[in-house]
């Protein structure tokens, strides 16, 4: 049984558990797996990028391929208007979700207006970023579906193989972030978000922002430059 | 609005316990509702410039696309980790457990490109 001096020493005067780094642990843990998420995707980018521009059958994404180098005429396969707007659905979300720990973070502020309100509303940022991450992942399955329709899947050439085991691993990523969020979602349901557990909403903002930043690298490095 | 211009996480660079901050959230002065809405309409008119000059057949053909993508999406990737997961305002031990692991990633992607001949360094003439 802890003496109420040892609840002190563990527990901290602000209720947070001391660390010898004085940071919380939670946070240092999420930090330390976002590096090591970085050292994961920059194999996987490196893979694609290797591979760029060494398929020996399309479709290829930024050429056109005509016969007899493939049995039918094909387009570049990559859409750019669409993926263009999903990753700027991916970057509102980001927006949705620094309101939503704003939200949590504030909950005990007075809100005199209907602004303060909507700014205040977590259940509000919450679903918003749920809702923008699932429309991402609507994108995705739409883009993934067209090309297998057109002709590339993930054993047709190198191409499919790196860019569906890139983009196919980003998604994983985004999908958990969405049920993370769901979750939080659940619990502000449940009992509310209080200020208490704004570090558990700043863990999960944080890793959906790197998601985020992924993505961002994703486009420009995989849809963009030719 | 009445707190618009606040700070959404603590207010004006107060101690964040000061406004009804969760104890043990390592969280400093962070950025304002108007500093995160400006931050997303970079974001978004910087996207839409890569999106632009990606339909610029002339700019595509130049030696300027590749290194203005590249810069723009560096500069992306920075505002978002900076401003958004508060990297500017946090510890700087999460700032070394970023960016460590970052650098070495960065790196490890060059020296593959280098390794299998896709990007070269031409000496003299």
């Amino acid at each position: 049984m802890a003496s109420p001096a040892l609840d002190h020493i563990e527990a901290g005067p602000h209720g947070h558990h001391y660390t010898t780094t004085g940071l919380d642990s939670r946070k240092i843990a999420i930090w330390a797996f976002i590096g090591s998420e970085c050292m994961l995707f920059a194999s996987l980018i490196s893979t694609y990028l290797i591979y760029k521009g060494r398929s020996v059958v399309g479709p290829f994404p930024h050429e056109a391929c005509n016969p007899p180098a493939c049995a039918t005429a094909l387009k570049p396969i990559l859409n750019i208007p669409v993926t263009s707007a999903s990753t700027f659905v991916l970057l509102m979300s980001s927006l949705a979700m620094v309101l939503a720990l704003a939200a949590v973070e504030n909950r005990n502020l007075p809100k005199h207006t209907t602004g303060d309100r909507i700014l205040g509303s977590s259940k509000l940022w919450l679903w918003a970023t749920c809702i923008l991450g699932a429309t991402f992942l609507a994108f995705q399955a739409y883009e993934f579906t067209s090309f297998v329709h057109e002709g590339l899947t993930i054993r047709t050439n190198l191409f499919g193989s790196s860019f569906f085991t890139l983009t196919g691993f980003h998604g994983a990523h985004v999908t958990a972030g969405v049920i993370w969020l769901g979750t939080l979602l659940a619990i502000d349901y449940k009992r509310g978000l209080q200020p208490s557990d704004a570090i558990n909403v700043d863990i999960a903002a944080l890793y959906w922002h790197f998601v985020d930043v992924v993505w961002i690298a994703i486009f420009t490095l995989v849809y963009l430059i030719q | 609005m009445a707190h618009k211009d606040q700070a959404p996480h603590g207010g004006h660079g107060t101690p964040t316990h000061e406004a009804g901050h969760a104890p043990g959230h390592d969280a400093h002065a962070h950025p304002t509702w108007k500093q995160y809405k400006w931050v997303a309409l970079i974001l978004t008119a910087i996207t839409v410039v890569e999106v632009w000059i990606y339909y610029i057949p002339s700019f595509v053909a130049s030696k300027l696309f590749v290194p203005s993508l590249l810069i723009m999406s560096a500069v992306k990737f920075a505002i978002v980790v900076m401003y958004y997961m508060h990297l500017k305002y946090d510890a700087r031990l999460f700032r070394a457990l970023f960016t460590g692991p970052l650098i070495i990633a960065v790196v490890t992607i060059i020296s593959l490109l280098f390794l299998f001949g896709h990007i070269a360094v031409r000496m003299g003439s």
